[in-house]
């Protein structure tokens, strides 16, 4: 069973189409890019996977169930369960230092408090020394290496990614990428990232093209 | 999520600890009117009970009472020692106590009367015996735990009302035979004597039928027989009626046909209330607009954090927070400043009423507890942790009107 089912996925915004007849699946810790440019619909797929919006046809199967056909407790429910997203704003809970977000990631997701795998995330994203710092004294890099340990510390079956490497230079979008791929293979994570970011192709072969409607 | 409301109120420091400052202040007024207006109410009923009336010296009536029965102001004036004859003949009078009072020991009046004001008072000695020979003293609960003083101890009266011991008088001193249990009443803080004992302090021979209740009051002169020596006198006397007829006929007819004034201890601590009373609602409703203020504080501080916070409010719903506990975090802020408010005002409520008392003597006097509570306390508690709840709601209910993908697709 695929981990990611999209079939004929269509969605409009006011009166422009955004996604049409869009589908693709993706097994368990498979990898995807989601390549377009601004505009093409990347980060309103990305929500309509994680099962922000609804699509007005097709449908989203996570782990077999279909986002769509969930009242939205279900929803948020399947969600919790399954999915972790990077949000492009790299967003963190400001009032709490990284370990602070970790921990609420984790207690969130219903797992338990796994002080062990969050030192061994820190350190895998060299945020070791940052565990209790608060979030303003963060860099620009450490803060998008925090928000995908963030993403990671529930352990989701399904990691979204948005633009992770969107403000980068050439070497640190590299060193993220491989950070994505190396954390997502040693969890089995499925990765799927949308970005406009071409280098990214260097590494993950799937890629679904999108192009504006 | 109680850690997360935590982590948000230290974020901002320090606003929360001038919401809870300005609840707190709120909380502390309205706890000092309470035990104020209570414990004052509850003593000046309890110092009173058993006294219909007070007879005395003209002058100002709740003068007469707070002197006489309250023991908190100087006596209007001495009356003569036949005034007790006649009300004892009265048939509407059931018991006719005399007052001598004028001298102070540490600053504890010495009260001349007789062993019925014990009675009176439901007071019972917790050690030794009730005064009878000349020169002997019980000491009330308070005057015994304060001065130290035990059975058998002598100490010398002073002049007035204050403690001053240029005026003591030396050559006279009390002998302490007895020492009263705590009655919650004035009687702790006195020492009472018999009246013989008041006049004997200050020279003056006992009356031949009234040695027992005669006296006279420092206060004001003696007054002097033909041949110059001074005349008995007496202070006040505490009386209560034998029937219904007594309190229609007796005060009038003390204040129209005689020299003396009487004065109803129910009727002037009434009227003292509603004085004080009027003062207590203006402070009172003071004190409540302070603590709408300080709501309405809480109001607009989570209103501007809900509305700085609603990226992390969509991330938290995101990562798999329900709405319900989304909305909790921001009740549970408003919640936790009001609950530190309330505890903080309690405390300072409690902490200005001990000062006070330390600080005024007249509030020690009328027996001021600083460390009870009352229950009304309680209702205080509720009211201002409601009042942070709902100054929550809104702010809060923020949460159902956001659009998580919007929000979160905006920079933070």
């Amino acid at each position: 069973m695929q981990l990611l089912d999209l079939q004929h996925v269509s969605f409009r915004q006011g009166q422009s189409d955004i996604l049409q007849n869009l589908s693709f699946q993706m097994p368990r810790g498979g990898h995807r890019l989601l390549l377009g440019p601004s505009g093409s619909g990347k980060t309103t797929l990305i929500n309509l996977i994680a099962g922000l919006y609804t699509p007005d046809s097709g449908s989203i199967r996570i782990a077999g169930t279909d986002m769509a056909s969930l009242p939205r407790p279900a929803r948020d429910a399947l969600r919790r369960r399954h999915i972790g997203i990077i949000f492009q704003t790299l967003r963190l809970v400001s009032a709490l230092s990284l370990r602070g977000n970790l921990q609420l990631a984790q207690r969130l997701a219903g797992k338990p408090r796994d002080g062990a795998e969050i030192d061994r995330l820190l350190a895998a994203l060299g945020l070791r020394h940052r565990a209790d710092a608060a979030l303003r004294q963060l860099s620009q890099g450490e803060a998008q290496r925090a928000a995908i340990a963030r993403a990671l510390a529930a352990r989701p079956d399904l990691l979204l990614a948005d633009e992770p490497t969107s403000a980068l230079d050439d070497a640190n979008a590299d060193r993220v990428a491989k950070l994505l791929l190396e954390t997502a293979a040693a969890t089995g994570t499925t990765l799927l990232i949308a970005t406009h970011d071409a280098r990214l192709k260097a590494h993950i072969a799937d890629v679904t093209e999108l192009a504006p409607c | 999520m109680l850690s997360l409301a935590l982590a948000y109120l230290r974020e901002r420091g320090l606003v929360t600890i001038l919401n809870i400052l300005l609840l707190a202040l709120a909380v502390a007024m309205l706890i000092v009117l309470l035990l104020f207006s209570s414990q004052a109410a509850d003593r000046f009923a309890r110092d009173s009970q058993g006294i219909d009336l007070v007879v005395g010296a003209k002058g100002s009536p709740l003068q007469l009472i707070l002197s006489s029965v309250y023991h908190v102001d100087t006596a209007t004036g001495n009356i003569p020692l036949q005034s007790l004859d006649l009300l004892r003949k009265d048939p509407g009078v059931a018991r006719a106590i005399p007052l001598a009072l004028g001298d102070n020991f540490r600053g504890f009046r010495i009260v001349g009367t007789n062993p019925a004001f014990v009675a009176v008072h439901g007071a019972k000695l917790a050690e030794g015996r009730m005064f009878a020979a000349p020169a002997e003293a019980v000491l009330g609960a308070d005057v015994a735990r304060q001065t130290g003083a035990g059975l058998g101890q002598r100490f010398a009266g002073s002049h007035g009302l204050a403690d001053d011991e240029s005026q003591a008088h030396a050559a006279t001193p009390f002998t302490v035979v007895g020492i009263l249990a705590p009655t919650g009443t004035v009687t702790d803080r006195l020492i009472l004597t018999s009246v013989a004992s008041v006049w004997a302090v200050h020279g003056i021979a006992p009356h031949p039928d009234e040695a027992e209740h005669a006296g006279h009051s420092h206060e004001q002169s003696a007054v002097l027989d033909p041949r110059g020596s001074p005349q008995p006198e007496i202070t006040a006397i505490l009386v209560t009626y034998r029937n219904a007829m007594a309190a229609i006929r007796l005060p009038a007819a003390i204040n129209r046909e005689t020299a003396l004034q009487a004065a109803s201890p129910a009727i002037e601590t009434a009227r003292l209330l509603g004085l004080f009373g009027a003062a207590l609602d203006g402070a009172r409703l003071f004190a409540w607009m302070l603590a709408a203020i300080g709501g309405l504080s809480i109001f607009v501080v989570l209103l501007s954090a809900a509305r700085a916070r609603e990226g992390d409010m969509a991330l938290l719903q995101v990562m798999g927070a329900t709405r319900a506990q989304v909305m909790g975090v921001v009740l549970l802020e408003g919640l936790l400043v009001a609950a530190a408010g309330a505890l903080a005002g309690l405390a300072i409520g409690h902490l200005l009423i001990a000062l006070a008392r330390a600080s005024f003597p007249t509030l020690a006097a009328i027996g001021l507890q600083p460390w009870v509570l009352h229950p009304g306390e309680a209702a205080i508690l509720a009211a201002v942790l409601a009042i942070g709840v709902l100054a929550a709601l809104i702010p809060a209910a923020r949460v159902f009107n956001t659009d998580l993908a919007r929000t979160l697709s905006r920079g933070s």
